[in-house]
């Protein structure tokens, strides 16, 4: 399909395919082993100027947007979703300044991010605080020109990795989710220590950490859009970055059919390429619909997105790519390894690692449950706005 | 500095096809690509210029129009600007003809450039023709000091170069006056992936198209009828045979056949 992309929008892909197919399908395997941080993919990607892509110019980027960034994260993560995960999760942590920040803080902290100088992070999870994140206990107490901030927070990819932290703590635990404010933590800060790591399923190559705060003061200028704001502000920024872990999604999925189609034309089995049998055609046929459809919604959406500007919300069409493109790769992945048989189960194909790396795009940044929650009460509001214009 | 880097747009392959009847180069049908030794000597120009601000890469080929591509690929690598020498009239030079039309391109690139050349660097060879020839050979008509094979740049400052040259028994360290010519191995370096900014600038660069009159060439001395070399016959050679296993179930019993199999054959 030609999605009519842009010449940047070309050169994004072309120099993260060079990147992801010369340099991290053969390390890949070495950091799902291992659970080491892949540095020098980082360092690739920093050389390649691809951390900025979705920064505006002013603040050292490319100057691009959403779209930018799903093109990128899709192209690596057909490589790898768990290294490519080094970049969406920059970006996680990256947008509530985008969206956020003022003058100030994004000249402070979006140069060294435009350049893969520093990565970011984000987290709002807490260990009584999942889904429901406005149970959210970790609070700050402004005490003079500093927050204090106090309790843990849980789950946070990039952890440890990154230098910038995008977090939230309550200060005004009386107002509930009215409470929750948005703060920049950067690491090294007193107080701020790292927890437990994560041992995961998937994603192996990126480092999830809890991080404990421990009357950790940080300036009153840390605080990011007002205090009370930071629900608004996580809102807001999942559903720009939503299409990111779609995109995500989207490029493990196309990555499992490619290394099933490819082993499926040169495995023999009756005398015969197993590709020759039509139950092996008929799974490929339906996993290169399901790709492409769920390609055509997130590049759709994520063009609204960017279009739409600031001011306009799109929580539901965000909720239906990031839900629809994690599905669609979960079962292409599954797929993927029956069709390679035993040899699709084990580790030193890659197939089953596709298949746990495509699981965590079902969970993060909103289980899909949530995901089809949210769509349905945008569909019941709306319909109701409607009704009542009616009467 | 001023840098000039040589490359030439090569079948993507080290499996180089030659017509039997002809004894040229298949090239019909090839994927093409920057000759993989050419790649070594941007990244190299590209390291240079990064440690001595102010230096600028020109890059330059000799070829049909599409090799344009190669030299687009190598600005997306760190090059500053290409230039294109291509005319019909150039077709079929051997090494001799090539290297008189490249100096006398890079002639031309220092006067449009308005900076004299300190360093050209070329790929030791190109992985279809393999001779070797073009690199010292240019620096034989600019009458300027050369080092073929060189594997690392020790030292490079205003007025002289220091490389190591790769020799069988080990290496020559070799100090040249500026300007001088380089032709580099691989092991000189690992050339980086094209980065965006790069690729963006790639796309953009507007390339100049020089044929022999513009590049003041003599039309004695290009393309296939100003090329002394004289193809008699060329041809691929016959695949290598298998060895011979010497067998054994100890290291010493394995030792004392293959001494005596050597003795047979008159080795030793």
């Amino acid at each position: 399909m030609d999605y009519e992309l842009t010449e940047e929008q070309q050169a994004i892909v072309e120099t993260a395919r060079d990147i992801a197919q010369k340099k991290i399908k053969k390390v890949r395997e070495h950091y799902d082993k291992t659970e080491e941080f892949p540095w020098e993919i980082v360092e690739e990607l920093r050389k390649a100027d691809l951390f900025g892509v979705y920064i505006p110019q002013e603040y050292g980027g490319l100057g691009g947007g959403a779209m930018e960034l799903v093109l990128l994260v899709e192209e690596l993560s057909k490589a790898c979703g768990g290294i490519a995960l080094c970049m969406a999760a920059t970006a996680l942590g990256a947008y509530p300044i985008l969206l956020y920040g003022n003058e100030e803080q994004k000249k402070k902290y979006l140069p060294d991010i435009a350049s893969g100088k520093r990565l970011a992070a984000f987290t709002i999870t807490e260990p009584e605080a999942g889904s429901d994140a406005t149970a959210a206990k970790a609070t700050a107490k402004l005490e003079g020109n500093q927050y204090v901030l106090n309790g843990t927070k849980c789950f946070c990819s990039n952890g440890k990795a990154a230098e910038i932290y995008s977090l939230f703590f309550s200060t005004n635990p009386a107002r509930g989710a009215r409470g929750v404010s948005c703060f920049i933590v950067e690491k090294g800060t007193p107080g701020f220590e790292f927890g437990r790591k994560e041992e995961k399923m998937g994603i192996r190559a990126n480092w999830t950490y809890q991080l404990e705060f421990n009357n950790c003061k940080v300036p009153k200028a840390s605080l990011l859009g007002g205090e009370g704001r930071g629900l608004l502000i996580a809102q807001t920024t999942f559903d720009v970055s939503r299409p990111g872990v779609a995109a995500q999604a989207l490029g493990i999925a196309t990555g499992a059919m490619e290394e099933a189609f490819a082993y499926a034309r040169v495995r023999r089995q009756f005398g015969q390429p197993v590709i020759s049998f039509q139950a092996m055609q008929h799974k490929l046929a339906q996993m290169a619909m399901e790709i492409e459809a769920a390609r055509a919604l997130l590049y759709c959406v994520t063009r609204a997105i960017q279009k739409g500007g600031e001011d306009k919300r799109y929580t539901k069409e965000s909720a239906m790519v990031k839900c629809f493109c994690s599905d669609v790769a979960m079962r292409v992945t599954t797929e993927a390894v029956q069709m390679c048989g035993g040899i699709g189960y084990m580790h030193d194909f890659p197939l089953e690692k596709f298949m746990r790396d495509a699981k965590i795009t079902q969970i993060y940044e909103g289980t899909n449950e949530i995901q089809r929650n949210e769509i349905a009460m945008h569909m019941i509001k709306e319909a109701a706005r409607a009704g009542t214009g009616k009467k | 500095m001023h840098i000039i880097v040589c490359i030439k747009q090569t079948p993507a392959t080290a499996n180089i096809q030659i017509d039997s009847k002809t004894g040229t180069l298949k090239r019909e049908g090839m994927a093409a690509a920057i000759n993989p030794f050419d790649e070594y000597g941007i990244e190299e120009a590209v390291r240079i210029k990064e440690k001595l601000p102010g230096s600028t890469i020109s890059v330059v080929t000799m070829g049909p129009p599409q090799a344009e591509d190669a030299l687009r690929d190598a600005i997306s690598r760190g090059c500053d600007d290409a230039f294109h020498v291509t005319d019909r009239a150039f077709a079929g030079a051997d090494t001799w003809a090539t290297s008189y039309t490249l100096q006398m391109a890079i002639k031309k690139i220092a006067e449009v450039k308005n900076r004299p050349f300190d360093l050209i660097i070329c790929g030791k060879q190109t992985n279809d023709g393999d001779t070797g020839h073009v690199g010292p050979g240019i620096a034989a008509w600019l009458n300027i000091p050369n080092a073929a094979y060189v594997g690392h740049v020790e030292e490079v400052k205003e007025g002289s170069i220091t490389v190591r040259r790769m020799m069988e028994d080990g290496y020559d360290v070799l100090e040249l006056p500026t300007p001088a010519l380089i032709s580099v191995i691989k092991e000189i370096n690992e050339p980086r992936l094209p980065s965006l900014k790069g690729k963006l600038a790639a796309k953009k660069a507007v390339i100049p198209k020089w044929d022999a009159a513009a590049i003041n060439a003599d039309k004695a001395k290009i393309g296939l009828s100003g090329s002394p070399t004289i193809v008699a016959k060329s041809f691929n050679p016959p695949p290598r045979k298998g060895g011979e296993r010497v067998e054994g179930a100890t290291p010493e019993e394995k030792a004392k056949r293959l001494v005596a199999r050597l003795k047979e054959l008159k080795v030793i």
